[in-house]
């Protein structure tokens, strides 16, 4: 063996130790954060959580109030993410549809404090209250942009040929794209809306000053709106360990929920996409 | 006997949206009823640009340039309008109804056997039950897939083979009762079992159907097509009967090309 060789050998194993470390290293975050989480809160856990609410000391009315307003968010920002999707990939062409494009990915990362501001001045401050509607809402506005770039993605998998296929047998535009674009899209669409569900389920900002939360059983979303990550963000500053605690067990099923929807979402492009 | 004319393609120039210059220049073209015409040429000569302006499909896409004419005959009146000359969407709907397309690679749609074979016939208003089992059945028979499909019919067109999903599509098409049907490299992304089926349907088709195709297997073109055009760069080199243009071609360029000179 040459020095060459023996000198690209060296550098080979370098550059390879140094990637191992880095990736082992963002690895050991992540099982940090979920075994602390695991640890404190799986002692805290106990299944009166989910039959009591807050004011009880339990966690139910959280656990359903963060779902319903994560759900609002989905059936309000799902149909709109969804035809700006379509406008973007198949009607939209040049100059305009790129500005949109480009406007919504800019949405995705702006700051989601930002958005519960906005959504306070724009809705909360004006209604004269904190309430649930407005927190779906702060979440929607999270949600469309995220929504939009998967339709836009997801219906540029599909084979122009299978639109040229549609229209040559005397389908108008529209039909086609409802009956087969859509259709041939399908699981990669609803991957990508379990997958923006996920998201912003675990979202606390937008919530901040839009929902608040409420320590009380409520469905009514006119009101102030039980939320599990606000209410996480109050119990973490509570001065007490048995507020701690049932922070610690709330941050832990709020991870479990997100991580098993996302996991879900997985094996579904795993096994159909 | 008098060859009957379906189509008649007369000056025709194609521009692509943005190119800077057309595609396809001066085409004047035959094409005879009941007949096989084939169109042959190296990539890029046009002929699937000019297979796709007869049915307009190039209008999916924004800004492409006609002139000329591609008269086309009307059964009913017996007489030929200009297509180029189609403006409304319903008749725009209308005219792909008369002219199928197949594709290069199947185009099966994500849903039943037999909703795709209903597909065009719900489009063109057809509801009732009946009448939809018994024409989605003829099609299916007409392309030489009932008895490998009968039985199945509910179940999605995704898990068939590549030459059943061929036939399929082009059951697809025949459903509609076409006048004449486009047929873009059928053959090409399918094996030689498949393509010999394809090519015995294809035949058996012009009965009714008069068929047009694109075509890079020249063998293909010989054994299957009573007509052939040879293009080139945008031009019609040589049209003639197939086994003029295969054993007596009158262009040089012509006989480069099917002797495997250039191509």
């Amino acid at each position: 063996m040459n020095s060459t060789e023996r000198r690209r050998l060296l550098t080979n194993k370098i550059i390879l130790g140094l990637s191992t470390i880095s990736a082992l290293l963002g690895l050991v975050f992540l099982f940090w954060i979920l075994i602390t989480l695991f640890l404190k809160g799986v002692s805290a856990l106990d299944f009166s959580l989910f039959t009591k609410d807050l004011v009880d000391g339990g966690l139910r009315n959280l656990i359903f109030g963060q779902f319903v307003m994560a759900l609002m968010a989905t059936i309000i920002g799902v149909p709109l993410g969804m035809l700006a999707g379509i406008y973007l990939r198949e009607y939209g062409n040049g100059k305009y549809a790129n500005i949109i494009r480009d406007l919504s990915d800019i949405m995705m990362s702006a700051p989601s404090i930002v958005i519960g501001a906005f959504v306070f001045a724009v809705f909360v401050a004006p209604s004269g209250g904190i309430n649930g509607w407005a927190g779906s809402i702060a979440l929607a506005i999270m949600l469309i942009p995220i929504v939009v770039s998967t339709t836009d993605n997801m219906l540029s998998l599909v084979p122009k040929e299978l639109r040229e296929a549609g229209i040559a047998l005397g389908g108008s535009k529209h039909k086609v794209i409802l009956q087969i674009i859509l259709k041939a899209a399908k699981v990669g669409l609803m991957t990508g809306i379990l997958l923006a569900f996920a998201r912003v389920i675990g979202e606390t900002a937008p919530l901040l000053f839009t929902s608040g939360t409420n320590s009380f059983w409520s469905t009514n979303l006119g009101n102030a709106f039980p939320s599990l990550t606000v209410s996480i963000y109050d119990l973490a500053n509570f001065p007490t360990d048995k507020a701690r605690n049932l922070a610690w067990a709330a941050s832990f099923l709020l991870t479990v929920i997100v991580l098993v929807i996302n996991l879900i979402g997985r094996f579904i492009i795993r096994d159909k996409g | 006997m008098a060859k009957e004319l379906i189509m008649d393609i007369k000056d025709f120039s194609f521009k692509y949206a943005g190119a800077p210059k057309p595609s396809l220049e001066n085409i004047n073209m035959p094409v005879y009823k009941n007949k096989i015409t084939a169109m042959i040429g190296p990539s890029g000569c046009g002929k699937s640009t000019l297979l796709r302006s007869i049915n307009r499909i190039h209008d999916l896409y924004p800004n492409n340039e006609y002139t000329g004419k591609i008269n086309l005959l009307n059964i009913q009146s017996d007489e030929f309008e200009n297509i180029l000359d189609i403006k409304k969407e319903n008749d725009f709907i209308r005219l792909r109804q008369r002219v199928g397309m197949i594709f290069q690679k199947p185009t099966p749609f994500p849903m039943s056997i037999y909703d795709n074979v209903a597909y065009g016939l719900r489009l063109d208003g057809v509801k009732d039950k009946k009448v939809l089992d018994e024409k989605v059945e003829t099609a299916l028979r007409g392309a030489a897939i009932w008895d490998e499909c009968k039985d199945r019919l509910k179940e999605s067109a995704m898990g068939m083979s590549g030459g059943q999903q061929q036939r399929l599509c082009i059951a697809r098409a025949v459903a509609l009762k076409p006048e004449v049907i486009l047929f873009d490299e059928p053959t090409s992304a399918l094996d030689p079992i498949s393509t010999k089926a394809i090519e015995e349907l294809i035949s058996e088709l012009k009965k009714d159907i008069s068929i047009v195709i694109v075509t890079h297997n020249m063998q293909q073109a010989s054994r299957l097509s009573d007509y052939t055009a040879f293009m080139y760069i945008g031009e019609l080199i040589e049209y003639n009967k197939t086994d003029k243009i295969f054993l007596n071609p009158k262009e040089k360029l012509t006989e480069d090309y099917i002797t495997g000179r250039f191509g």
